[in-house]
């Protein structure tokens, strides 16, 4: 590498240079090459996921003796094999609805509480608690919420279902232990805090201070100055930061595989015992399945698969439209 | 004036210490600590007045008492701009409070259950012969399992991910790159399940038998995404000074890269891929699919059915008897330390590393 010192010497202009460039090009070559090669390698896997996804997915719908929109039933073992998502779609979509209600005002809270209201010396090791939480294996969440959690609701939903019963969703009309949507949906809404937290409270830390002291020069009142300048400053980073989350709830397996008991009943009453999501059917599903079972748990892996694709992907596409902040490695 | 009217304010809740020593005009600093020693004494007397068996109950009205002194006593001696701005104060502690609350009953339930069968017996034993229902057993099988899987898989996933944010930082320019960092940010959403049935799909395609090596193939995916962010993230960081000026002394862009970029960002890259090997640890979805589990030590990850800690606990878990659940929580409490210490050391780390920017 010394001949790429450049040398003012006039007897050497040819060989330095030439020399210098090309064995830096070999070398630039072989490692943009690399590296190169490596982000496309990213994009192969992508498609080859959903690729092979979808081939497997279509081997288990043709020979699905029943509908895989709107069958009720999960016996893809069985000869003739019948099975559908119905029930996992609508299972899926509830938990992570429940969660959501439940952990982004939370979440934009403790955002509040980190950017605007801790005092300056707590607030980095309480967004580092916060941080601590999405450390924690979904699998201790899950013995967690089955052994801890679970008893210590069932107060609440008896009260809930006393109180409450008339909103149809909190009719409780199977008495049990609290193995719920309603349940899952609280563990949910703990594992998904830290990564709606941390995105929405990047945003709320760029509102421009000016927008903020000009409301305080006029007099505003601390929650004023949110209400005016902060929160419509980050309306769609935390739009985005809520999906996000509902991309991590959707598809979260060991925490509801190992606090609900799973049904194939239909049904919106959150408190009783039942029903199911994709990722939960597929962990319970796997130990027993044969060949036809084995891909059409696969195929209904491919929707979830779409499904935070799709989520996750509108979620990108807000955050991009404001380029100066990504919460993408939280 | 209003000292007096706080004496007899219409509170719907009893009249306590929050109401007593007020001063004329505001409320003094220690006035929303009263409340929420207000709201904890009403929640704790309702609840056992009224024999409330769940705390989660307790918990609830202390909250609501709490947030409606709050606002009632600021209203009456300040005013009603005040009280909003107090009520949402309040509100943000509680939230802040009501995450922290279930973190510490996890961290504590672990430790607290995990000690119990958490010996070096324990760490240094598999479960081979022993029944699910006796007590004894122990976790170095699956130990030696989530090393091996993890190890392979950072093996892969790091180069990969250090050349993608390479590739995205120093090079990337148009679609390509714009689809790539599109992607990446999805890829971070792939629920481990998903990974974990891609991998079955080739397996079955390609007629493989499940092994540790399967599983870690799965944790790779998972695992690049997150390198490749936190890796991006940190090469922004270097300033672009220190590139110029190699490149100006006629270095080749590849030795600026690996001689000057990477080496001033190596404590945050480190970091970044500690964390990753944190996350990825405790995934057990792709394990129940990819690697089967096992009650035996197999320390070849090339083949045959391997354990991992995290479906370890699963399945201790799932045979639901006293000592297996004991067993889960002493290995949830040896998975939960690998991981905090792991996310500790990793952040110590980029404390100590930070690249040093601006002069």
């Amino acid at each position: 590498m010394a001949s790429t010192t450049p040398t003012d010497t006039p007897p050497a202009p040819p060989l330095s240079p030439r020399s210098g460039t090309s064995t830096g090009r070999a070398g630039d070559k072989i490692f943009s090459g690399l590296s190169k090669g490596s982000g496309i390698l990213l994009l192969v896997i992508m498609a080859s996921i959903a690729g092979f996804l979808t081939y497997r997915a279509a081997i288990a719908i043709s020979k699905d003796e029943g509908n895989f929109l709107t069958t009720f039933d999960w016996n893809a073992s069985a000869d003739p094999p019948v099975f559908g998502i119905a029930v996992l779609l609508v299972g899926t979509v509830i938990s992570s609805i429940v969660a959501m209600v439940i952990a982004v005002p939370i979440a934009v809270g403790i955002a509040l509480f980190i950017s605007h209201y801790a005092p300056r010396r707590l607030a980095a090791p309480i967004a580092y608690i916060v941080d601590l939480l999405a450390a924690v294996p979904s699998i201790i969440y899950g013995i967690w919420g089955a052994i801890v959690l679970v008893p210590y609701l069932a107060g609440l939903n008896l009260w809930l279902d006393q109180y409450f019963a008339w909103t149809y969703i909190f009719d409780q009309t199977q008495p049990g232990v609290a193995r719920n949507m309603l349940t899952v949906g609280i563990l949910l809404a703990i594992m998904i805090l830290p990564i709606v937290t941390s995105v929405s409270r990047e945003v709320f830390l760029q509102v421009p201070r000016m927008n903020e002291e000009a409301a305080l020069a006029l007099g505003a009142t601390r929650w004023e100055v949110i209400r005016l300048s902060v929160l419509p400053f980050g309306r769609s980073g935390v739009i985005s930061a809520s999906m996000l989350g509902l991309g991590r709830a959707l598809g979260e397996t060991m925490a509801v595989a190992t606090v609900l008991s799973p049904s194939y009943l239909m049904s919106l009453h959150l408190l009783d015992p039942g029903g199911g999501t994709f990722a939960q059917n597929i962990a319970a599903k796997f130990g027993e399945a044969n060949g036809v079972g084995r891909d059409a748990l696969i195929a209904s892996g491919l929707v979830l698969f779409v499904l935070t694709l799709l989520v996750n992907g509108a979620a990108r596409l807000i955050i991009a439209r404001r380029k100066e902040y990504s919460g993408a490695n939280a | 004036m209003s000292h007096a009217a706080i004496q007899d304010t219409p509170t719907p809740l009893p009249p306590s210490a929050g109401g007593k020593s007020l001063s004329s005009r505001g409320l003094p600093r220690w006035a929303p600590a009263g409340f929420a020693v207000v709201g904890i004494l009403v929640g704790v007397g309702i609840g056992a007045a009224a024999g409330l068996d769940s705390k989660v109950q307790w918990g609830l009205i202390a909250v609501v008492a709490f947030l409606v002194t709050s606002y009632v006593t600021t209203t009456v001696v300040e005013n009603q701009r005040q009280a909003r701005d107090r009520l949402a104060t309040s509100i943000v502690w509680v939230c802040f409070i009501l995450a922290v609350i279930p973190l510490f009953s996890l961290l504590w339930t672990t430790i607290s259950r995990g000690v119990k069968s958490l010996d070096p017996y324990f760490l240094t034993h598999s479960m081979s012969g022993v029944l699910s229902s006796q007590a004894g057993g122990g976790v170095y099988h699956a130990l030696v399992g989530t090393l091996e899987q993890v190890a392979i898989a950072t093996v892969i996933a790091t180069p990969i991910g250090l050349l993608t944010a390479v590739y995205l930082v120093e090079y990337g320019k148009g679609a390509l790159a714009r689809a790539v960092t599109f992607f990446v940010d999805v890829m971070t959403g792939i629920p481990s399940i998903v990974a974990g049935l891609f991998i079955l799909s080739i397996m079955l395609m390609a007629d493989i038998q499940q092994s540790g090596l399967m599983g870690s193939l799965a944790l790779t995916i998972l695992m690049i995404p997150v390198v490749v962010r936190s890796t991006e993230e940190m090469l922004k960081l270097v300033p672009n000074e220190l590139r110029e000026a190699a490149l100006a002394l006629g270095v080749p862009k590849w030795r600026v890269i690996l001689k000057v970029v990477l080496p001033t960002a190596i404590g945050g890259i480190t970091t970044g891929v500690m964390l990753a090997v944190a996350r990825i640890s405790g995934e057990t979805a792709p394990i129940i699919l990819l690697v089967f589990g096992s009650q035996l030590i197999n320390t070849n990850p090339f083949d045959g059915p391997q354990s991992s800690l995290p479906f370890y606990i699963f399945e201790q878990y799932k045979v639901g008897e006293v000592a297996a659940i004991d067993r889960a929580w002493a290995a949830a409490l040896v998975l939960i330390a690998f991981v905090m210490i792991l996310n500790l050391v990793a952040r110590g780390i980029a404390r100590w590393k930070a690249p040093k920017t601006g002069r």
